[in-house]
């Protein structure tokens, strides 16, 4: 299998920062890659890196096999991105902001009707096409975005948290389209996201990124059969007593802390259960639910990491100042 | 090229648009030039004696089209920052088309907005009695057209470098109004003080004016072939300077 995208040695830095840390990577065709990591730990550096939107400090990266340094503007007609905020011409119609897009890119003028029509029909916007974006939902505009994304016929597609801030429903919908796509026109695609099932339930292969570096590769599969055995949660008082017990204990594989609860990875949890309540309430912590359940990628996170990606997000306002003064460094 | 091309069509095409859709900001932004013409133009006509003999009302009228020009395609610079805002502008710089081209796309479209409006308060001045002598029509939309799109490339300039529209609104305030006064479009510069002819000598708007008043009345302070020559400089250099500054937008 020919690999879309392969990444060497990519790195960016801000001052002190490393945003991207000399990432190695590689994403083989026809692959839906998901990227997963809390807030400013470099996804979307990492892809506006390679969709030429910021220059690499160090390294480099092929896409489509265009180098990303040397050839960006190859690179840039091969792709398809759908931003993270959004990046439509509100006062435009859905059909102008299209026909700009097959403008822009260049899309053969014999083509672009029956293109236009083609996508609008895959994401349920066909009878919208004469409407002015402004008025769209929040659902309408991101499924445009994908339509647009598409409309030069892209070999790999990018979408930064295509469903974040769109209720579930719609969700649920737009996964769906992502995957058709996938399947029908045979585009690589890439993506990011918050939500765990999400990226557990659609992508082919996932990297989790946490501060600039990857700190685990593989299929959501085989990332959770490596955690093995059962996650026991243990939501008590005196979390970090609890946790500081159970790490004590040679069957319990790992004990991590967040919020109130400790989460134990151990083989055969329901017999662990009893063995568990009994330690505690000879260490006198008072325990109000046990839950047992597979490792999922949630877990699988929070192995890698140390923390829920809600725990991240807490902090990622700290991470966000700390990105607006290297930004203010720079200008 | 055919492809650079295609693009700056449809930025261009776009800028129209938005153009045609919001006419109640065009209708808003000829209220001053209008009421300058009515109010002014009118009120002044009496006790104002004009060089050549004409009246006051027919002296301005080259000055407030001159200011529409420069008013709105200036204000049209703000397209990048609200593209930056409502995220249209990262759509424009992922596209496999040169900064360039955008920069031209956007500065054609926006002075064609701003000759629109140039020639709507050029047919609103006809009625209101001046009575213009266009030798040559086609050097008149090109002269219009070049002082516009001098103006979109020092609006697209200052734009990119700035974060939001208080502070566009700002500086534009700040530069708008000094540039206008000093252009000579409410008196005539052959008679003003020496400091403030040379003042005006540095104003860009200067040589559009005067060259505005000599094709459409036939007389100017400053001889026409030195205003077009000045005008297509600075045109020529604020386009340079524009696509300097876009391109050093990192998004």
């Amino acid at each position: 299998m020919t690999n879309a995208i392969e990444v060497k040695k990519l790195s960016k830095h801000y001052k002190e920062l490393k945003a991207v840390d000399e990432i190695d990577l590689l994403v083989e065709e026809g692959a839906i890659f998901g990227l997963l990591g809390p807030n400013g730990a470099g996804k979307t550096t990492l892809i506006s890196m390679l969709v030429t939107m910021r220059r690499p400090s160090f390294g480099t990266a092929t896409v489509n096999g265009f180098d990303i340094r040397e050839n960006p503007g190859k690179v840039r007609e091969s792709i398809g991105i759908v931003f993270q905020d959004q990046s439509l011409d509100d006062e435009l119609t859905a059909l102008e902001n299209l026909e700009m897009h097959a403008s822009l890119y260049n899309v053969p003028k014999k083509e672009r009707k029956k293109r236009i029509r083609e996508l609008t029909e895959l994401v349920g916007l066909e009878k919208n096409l004469k409407t002015i974006v402004k008025t769209f939902s929040g659902g309408m505009k991101r499924r445009l975005e994908i339509a647009r994304g598409l409309l030069h016929h892209p070999k790999v597609l990018f979408l930064d948290e295509p469903t974040l801030g769109l209720d579930p429903q719609t969700r649920a919908g737009i996964w769906q389209y992502i995957k058709k796509l996938n399947k029908e026109k045979e585009v690589t695609i890439v993506l990011t996201t918050h939500y765990m099932d999400e990226a557990d339930s659609v992508c082919s292969k996932i990297a989790i990124i946490d501060q600039g570096k990857i700190i685990a590769l593989g299929s959501p599969k085989s990332l959770k059969n490596k955690l093995g055995g059962d996650v026991v949660s243990i939501e008590c008082e005196k979390a970090d007593l609890c946790q500081q017990e159970l790490e004590k204990i040679p069957w319990v594989k790992k004990a991590i802390k967040h919020d109130d609860s400790v989460d134990a990875r151990v083989e055969k949890g329901e017999k662990k259960i009893p063995k568990i309540l009994a330690m505690a309430s000879k260490k006198g912590i008072k325990v109000n639910s046990v839950n047992l359940r597979k490792p999922s990628l949630d877990d699988v996170f929070i192995h890698y990491t140390g923390k829920t990606i809600r725990e991240q997000e807490a902090n990622s306002l700290d991470a966000m100042r700390v990105r607006r003064k290297i930004w203010r460094h720079r200008r | 090229m055919n492809k650079e091309l295609e693009s700056v069509y449809a930025l261009w095409k776009r800028e129209l648009i938005r153009f045609y859709r919001s006419k109640s900001r065009v209708i808003g932004s000829l209220g001053m030039p209008f009421f300058f013409l009515t109010i002014l133009g009118t009120g002044m006509n009496s006790i104002f004696t004009v060089p050549n003999g004409g009246n006051y009302l027919e002296f301005i009228a080259p000055g407030i089209i001159g200011m529409v020009l420069m008013f709105g395609s200036m204000f049209s610079g703000i397209i990048v920052i609200v593209d930056r805002q409502f995220g249209f502008l990262k759509e424009t710089l992922v596209a496999p088309v040169s900064r360039t081209s955008i920069v031209l796309g956007k500065a054609l479209g926006g002075a064609t907005t701003a000759l629109v409006q140039g020639i709507i308060i050029m047919v609103i001045a006809s009625f209101l009695g001046v009575n213009f002598q266009i030798a040559n029509i086609a050097l008149l939309l090109l002269f219009m057209l070049m002082i516009s799109v001098m103006f979109v490339s020092l609006g697209i300039a200052i734009a990119s470098k700035m974060e939001d529209m208080h502070g566009f609104q700002i500086i534009m305030n700040f530069l708008i109004m000094p540039l206008f006064f000093l252009s000579g479009a409410l008196f005539p510069l052959s008679t003003a003080p020496e400091l403030l002819r040379t003042a005006s000598m540095l104003d860009p708007l200067t040589y559009g004016v005067q060259g505005l008043r000599f094709i459409l009345l036939g007389y100017s302070d400053i001889p026409f072939a030195l205003c077009f020559a000045v005008i297509t400089g600075f045109t020529i250099a604020f386009i340079a300077i524009a696509v300097y500054a876009f391109n050093r937008i990192e998004e």
